[in-house]
């Protein structure tokens, strides 16, 4: 049994249609009342994330949640990262897709540990997902916890993980307006990676237009351009996430 | 379609409620949905009756108030009702605007027997 979220333990087990009989006092039948809730339905899973958020911040991870479409390279990106930067972070790695461990064994390769988790029939990744799944992994040498979500740019916004921030990752052979179509997750990540800007030169991809757009709907936006082919742009993102991580550690230490 | 695991946590703190007031049957749900909350209404109501059943909510009505979205500009101080998913003030032109309403996901109220 799982004490905090009181699933029976296991994975790929749902959450839902619990039964915890025994302890209803029954009313008389058929008497009508009126029961105020007033509860935010994202409630339980939000309060799962606060515990993975509590139980990352005691380990003083960095935790990212890398959203895109599929096919923005978003395996690719964390690819050369974690080969870059092997030996001077910790990384572990969840990979999130409805079916097949494809990206788990290309993650496996760079020799950082992984865990797939297959969503089946769901779009998404949720708190209670992540929990079970870092289960796979020793937190006390991990600096850096990358979660790959669902390539789906709808409904990963509105599922907290507990993780510190999100990564969006858009590539420039989509459209350079696409975080005016989707704007609830290009509103939910902090920073955008705009990603195979090597390809520029052979398309009509206008990269101060979709900056703008990216800006329109999440002023706060940070936007780094890379190439996770070419490499060019990398040592940006690099120097990003060591900012992130040794904010961690100091936040850490104090 | 993230609606149907939306629709099964509603239901299930539907079910935690009516259980701790001795309730065996669920009437109705209200629900409040922000025009903002990028969850879709006719969705949720479309998974509600395959979602609810074999539950005490079976059968039990869904009413679903649908906020409207209302944000102010951190610029130029106007107060305006955004139709979609925008920072970008329809006076000023600022990406300035603050949500102050829109976003909302709750389940209301029950009615149970």
């Amino acid at each position: 049994m799982c004490i905090d979220c009181g699933c029976p333990g296991g994975e790929q087990h749902s959450h839902h249609h619990h039964d915890h009989p025994g302890h209803a006092h029954e009313a008389p039948a058929g008497q009508k009342r009126t029961l105020s809730v007033e509860q935010d339905i994202l409630a339980k899973n939000d309060g799962l994330a606060a515990n993975n958020r509590a139980l990352f911040a005691r380990h003083g991870l960095l935790t990212l949640n890398l959203v895109s479409s599929p096919g923005s390279g978003k395996t690719s990106i964390l690819e050369r990262t974690l080969r870059d930067l092997a030996g001077e972070l910790g990384f572990a790695v969840l990979e999130g897709d409805q079916q097949t461990t494809n990206d788990a064994r290309r993650i496996a390769a760079t020799g950082a540990p992984v865990h797939q988790i297959n969503t089946g029939a769901g779009c998404h990744l949720d708190a209670h997902m992540v929990a079970h799944g870092v289960e796979h992994f020793d937190l006390r040498t991990t600096d850096v916890l990358m979660i790959e979500n669902v390539g789906n740019l709808v409904c990963p916004a509105s599922f907290d993980l507990g993780e510190d921030l999100k990564v969006a990752v858009l590539s420039v052979t989509e459209g350079e307006d696409k975080p005016l179509k989707y704007p609830y997750m290009f509103r939910a990540a902090r920073l955008m990676l705009l990603n195979k800007i090597d390809l520029l030169p052979h398309l009509r991809f206008d990269v101060a237009r979709c900056r703008e757009a990216a800006l329109q709907v999440n002023p706060n936006m940070e936007i780094l351009e890379l190439s996770c082919q070419s490499g060019e742009g990398m040592a940006a993102w690099y120097d990003w996430l060591r900012e992130q991580v040794a904010a961690k550690n100091s936040a850490k230490e104090n | 379609m993230h609606e149907v695991g939306i629709t099964q946590s509603m239901l299930d703190i539907a079910q935690e409620h009516a259980r701790a007031q001795g309730s065996t049957r669920i009437l109705s749900l209200t629900m409040e949905i922000g025009q903002l909350s990028g969850v879709v209404p006719e969705a949720i109501r479309f998974c509600f009756e395959a979602c609810a059943r074999g539950t005490p909510a079976q059968g039990a009505q869904l009413i679903i108030d649908e906020i409207p979205a209302l944000a102010k500009c951190r610029q130029c101080g106007g107060e305006h009702r955004p139709e979609i998913m925008s920072f970008a003030c329809p006076a000023c032109g600022a990406f300035a605007l603050e949500l102050l309403r829109g976003e909302e996901l709750r389940l209301k109220e029950l009615e149970v027997e």
